[in-house]
């Protein structure tokens, strides 16, 4: 797989979530992505983005645009915050311990194509999406 | 500060969504409108989102409790113009936005917020008889 490009935003304030959208967005439209595509990427980045911020006490974003075989953005959201302590438990809808609906994490899966997260109590948590072309 | 500008059209209040609203922007505009619907009495409330490129949970949140907040204070609310992609993603999110009434456009939104008024105020008449 072909690293087409690599670029970090931080997160550490609310305007840096819009920033996060916008850049997003932008990636995903020169990727040549579909407009329902961008959408749920972007949506996903939103959510992922809050949830740095919030829960993780603020982090960053690696965004990757990915080509060969296939066309794709890969976005890598980081925290040092506390950690999840039952991330299945947190990946159910319905779950939430801030101020969001409790989609967050369970609604942000379903929107791309590939979900991993890992976390670890004390040390913080990422969580990396990728949605393909 | 910044705000997202409410505007007054008779009975009712109209807000137009054109800014990709960061979350303070968006508490900010539920305090604005909750406020503005007891200043005015207004009975009804009608959000363009038609400029809105997503719809998060937050926002999703956002509008269920303009919504709710404003029933309380014998409102209606009605939201128009969601883009197709924003449907989409929303309803795969997870978030139905029930509670909340929608329509198309302006228009068919402004239909609905008067049929809903005088619908409101019809069964407050029957409920003294």
């Amino acid at each position: 797989m072909a690293l087409l490009s690599t670029e970090n935003l931080p997160i550490k304030a609310e305007i840096d979530v819009v920033a996060v959208r916008r850049r997003v967005r932008e990636l995903a439209t020169k990727l040549g992505f579909t407009l329902v595509d961008q959408t749920k990427i972007v949506t996903a980045a939103s959510e992922l983005a809050r949830n740095t911020m919030i829960y993780g006490g603020g982090g960053s974003m690696q965004a990757e645009t990915l080509n060969g075989p296939r066309t794709g953005l890969r976005l890598i959201f980081k925290d040092n915050g506390p950690g999840i302590p039952d991330i299945e438990l947190a990946l159910r809808d319905g779950f939430t311990t801030g101020s969001g609906l409790g989609l967050g994490l369970g609604g942000t899966r379903r929107l791309v194509n590939e979900f991993e997260i890992s976390s670890r109590i004390g040390a913080g948590t990422t969580v990396t999406i990728t949605r393909w072309k | 500060m910044e705000k997202i500008p409410i505007l007054r059209m008779g009975e009712f209040l109209l807000v137009t969504i054109q800014v990709d609203m960061h979350d303070r922007l968006a508490m900010g505009l539920q305090e604005d409108l909750t406020q503005m619907i007891s200043d005015t009495e207004a009975r009804g409330v009608l959000i363009d989102i038609s400029s809105l490129e997503i719809v998060d949970s937050f926002i999703g949140r956002m509008l269920g409790n303009i919504a709710a907040m404003s029933r309380v204070l014998d409102a209606q609310t009605v939201v128009v113009g969601m883009q197709p992609a924003v449907a989409i993603t929303l309803v795969e999110l997870g978030l139905s936005l029930a509670g909340v009434r929608t329509a198309l456009n302006v228009d068919a939104g402004m239909d609905l917020l008067r049929s809903a008024v005088k619908g409101s105020s019809d069964q407050y008449g029957a409920s003294l008889n």
